[in-house]
């Protein structure tokens, strides 16, 4: 970018949830967009910039919604500290963009008057003005600029409307180099809200009319989304349409990914000579890459769905349907959607759950979201299914395999809901936070932002996930390749590596669930990402290539194996913590060691547990 | 925790105050005012202080002269509620609203 005429401003736009302010956000600042993470927390930077036509460059900061600066979450403590300047490394910011639901003024207006105490210079926009109009609602705009010691500018943020105008006044105040005043913000008392609230009723009274025509959409929508039986049905009926989307949708894009990274493989394996470097290009690293990229396709389509839904206004209303039915079990409403988006991968699921304010239920949700059965472990399944659970019809209509599947998808959602029960019980002694959510009027989602998010979504997957996975990718190739195999061995050469030894050192604590040493080296390269295992034992069995050909390694594992260890190796896979991008992502998201440490600990007892009554059970049953 | 709805409001701390109801004893149909945002929720059990509470109650609408109706219920205890409150929708748990007392309208 070229130097600024005028010297550069930093805006912040602040609003309640449901404002609108992403949209707007994203018509000031288009593409020209980054995403980060604020030092030390969790939650998302987005900062873009605007050169406005006098040559000055805004950067500009979208903060998360809140109803006022008294922070209950971690989220709305950003918020706070931003706008105080108190956030470390970054100043206060130049001018604050208040951005008003103009359909939905009162709540923000007692926030503006807390914005006012704070004393930085300020401009309202009221946006989804159109909507305003279309309901007759007027508003006195000079009054109400009057009343509120500050310029308005109504805008339409999915039109693009009325972003120069913004764009103008914000530079206008810049150029003033209007400085505000110190603050004298303060958290409010209850009666001081009181006392807000009734300032805001009377700025309210005084300037806007009612809605002549007010929406009565929403209201007969809810009548059926949020009846008590036709409501859960069709939001069963959405999951069921999105689970299915997830899995049909993203397949071919998905075989694609694979196949082309196998070649790739083939490729480079065939044009440079065997060896270390060959081994690292193609097992360590395009495998690695390629693990990654092949979830893309799901979590596209997951995003896709998410971000339509959350546009239109239904998630909020999901929350409401789910939140006494998980409730039950100590999870709150808003943890369902984490919770759905981990039967993909428990990575972006883990990520998801920012949406939820409280930290207790947000760290109950992460510590049970690598239950849920991701699409990791259906390799894994399909491979010990198809080897040891015979084809046949049970009851006349149900296949065997399948009904083993699901029993596998329902033990591990039976057993987030057992955990996070006890959990919230060791943990926070059973509190339970307040629910309060507002429910958004519905809206017709703008393809064009939920195409925006879906993208970033996928940007930051990348980014987050491949910066971890790949490394462990790499880390647990060097494990399984050195040292390499002495001059004449005759077992794969696997077994000598550190991966190898490992195995056979803790074999002996394996033992009594069934597991040969076969298995526990399998385990080793396990870890980087759970269907790696089938490669692994692919690998160990000495079967070059098991990806392509499960059917072959399915009838050694059914030779070499007893239906006992069969059985305890799925009971294993569906608590096992073999996953260790997981874990990655847990450290990133809580800042801490200690809830990976906590999940690490408690999936390796479920899954020795489950796995040990499995085997002695099967054995007791003769399998053994 | 107990069926707050099979229990007569009277006995849950102290009685009615001047006609009015706890919000987390109304019905979907219940239309009235906020008279009083009180602190005081009998057996606690939320995992903030009750004035901390009634604050947030406070910031997100529920406030004396605030008119009210209950729109919808959950299907498992009738929990939680939605409420129109005033221009905007809200949705609560019946145990964070005992606090929000209602006139209700005469139907």
């Amino acid at each position: 970018m070229s130097e600024a005429a005028a010297p550069g401003a930093r805006i912040a736009l602040v609003g309640n949830p449901n404002s609108g302010k992403t949209a707007l956000f994203n018509a000031l600042t288009g593409s020209r967009q980054k995403v980060a993470n604020y030092a030390g927390v969790t939650v998302e930077r987005k900062e873009g910039v605007v050169v406005t036509p006098s040559g000055r460059t805004l950067s500009i900061l979208d903060l998360p919604g809140t109803y006022s600066l008294r922070a209950r979450s971690p989220d709305e403590v950003v918020t706070r500290d931003a706008v105080l300047g108190r956030l470390a490394g970054e100043a206060a910011p130049d001018v604050v963009v208040a951005v008003a639901d103009a359909t939905n003024l009162r709540l923000v207006l007692r926030l503006i008057l807390e914005l006012k105490a704070v004393g930085r210079p300020m401009v309202l926009a009221l946006n989804m003005y159109d909507i305003a109009q279309r309901q007759g609602l007027r508003i006195d705009l000079d009054g109400l600029g009057r009343e509120l010691g500050c310029p308005i500018v109504t805008t339409v943020a999915t039109r693009k409307r009325g972003i120069d105008d913004l764009i103008a006044q914000v530079d206008a105040i810049a150029a003033a180099g209007a400085l505000g005043h110190a603050s004298q913000w303060r958290e409010p008392s209850a009666g001081e809200i009181r006392e807000a609230h009734r300032e805001a009723q009377r700025i309210l009274k005084a300037t806007v009319r009612p809605a002549e025509r007010p929406d009565t959409f929403t209201g007969k929508v809810d009548a059926v989304l949020l009846h008590p039986l036709a409501g859960l049905a069709i939001l069963f009926v959405l999951l069921f349409v999105m689970f299915q989307a997830v899995f049909s949708w993203a397949k071919p894009a998905q075989d694609l990914i694979d196949a082309a990274f196998h070649a790739l493989g083939v490729l480079i394996a065939g044009h440079l000579p065997s060896g270390l470097i060959t081994s690292f290009l193609v097992d360590g690293l395009i495998s690695g890459v390629g693990s990654v990229l092949v979830f893309l396709p799901q979590i596209l389509v997951l995003f896709f769905f998410i971000i339509l839904l959350e546009d239109f206004g239904y998630m909020a209303r999901a929350a409401f349907l789910m939140d006494r039915i998980m409730g039950g079990a100590g999870l709150h409403g808003r943890a369902f959607i984490p919770l759905l988006s981990s039967f993909a991968c428990a990575i972006p699921g883990i990520m998801a759950t920012r949406v939820i304010d409280n930290k207790r239920d947000r760290l109950t949700t992460i510590l049970v979201a690598p239950l849920m059965t991701c699409s990791a472990r259906i390799p894994v399944y399909t491979l010990i299914i198809s080897a040891f659970i015979p084809s046949r019809q049970v009851l006349g209509v149900l296949s065997l395999p399948g009904l083993v599947m699901f029993g596998l998808y329902a033990a591990g959602i039976l057993s987030a809901l057992g955990v996070s029960f006890v959990a919230r019980r060791i943990f926070w002694r059973g509190a339970v936070e307040p629910f309060l959510m507002e429910l958004p009027t519905y809206k017709l989602p703008d393809p064009a932002n939920v195409a925006r998010n879906v993208i970033l979504r996928g940007r930051i997957f990348l980014t987050r996930a491949g910066t971890i996975i790949l490394p462990i990718m790499i880390v647990v190739w060097f494990l399984s390749t050195f040292p390499g195999a002495p001059v004449g061995a005759v077992d794969p050469a696997i077994n000598y590596s550190l991966a190898g030894r490992i195995g056979h050192f803790i074999q002996p604590v394996l033992q009594p669930i069934g597991f040969n040493w076969q298995m526990t080296v399998a385990l080793i390269p396990g870890f980087a990402a759970r269907e790696v295992a089938v490669a692994a034992l692919g690998t160990v069995y000495a079967i070059g290539n098991a990806d392509a050909s499960p059917g072959m390694l399915a009838t050694t594992l059914a030779h070499h194996w007893s239906i006992a260890t069969g059985l305890s190796f799925l009971a294993w896979y569906v608590f096992a913590p073999q996953c260790a991008s997981t874990f990655g992502v847990v450290k990133r998201e809580t800042n801490s060691w200690f809830w990976p440490m906590v999940m690490l600990a408690y999936m390796t007892a479920l899954a020795y547990a489950a796995a040990f009554a499995t085997y002695r059970i099967a054995c007791g049953f003769g399998l053994g | 925790m107990h069926d707050m709805l099979a229990e007569p409001i009277a006995s849950r701390a102290g009685p009615a105050r001047g006609g009015a109801v706890r919000l987390s004893a109304a019905r979907p149909g219940d239309r009235g005012v906020i008279v009083e945002v009180g602190a005081d929720a009998a057996g606690a059990g939320h995992g903030v202080a009750v004035d901390e509470l009634q604050r947030r109650l406070l910031e997100f609408g529920f406030v004396e002269g605030a008119e009210i109706e209950v729109l919808h219920e959950g299907a498992i205890r009738r929990d939680p509620i939605a409420v129109r409150l005033d221009d905007m929708r809200v949705a609560l748990r019946r145990r964070d609203a005992q606090d929000v007392w209602i006139q209700l309208d005469p139907r």
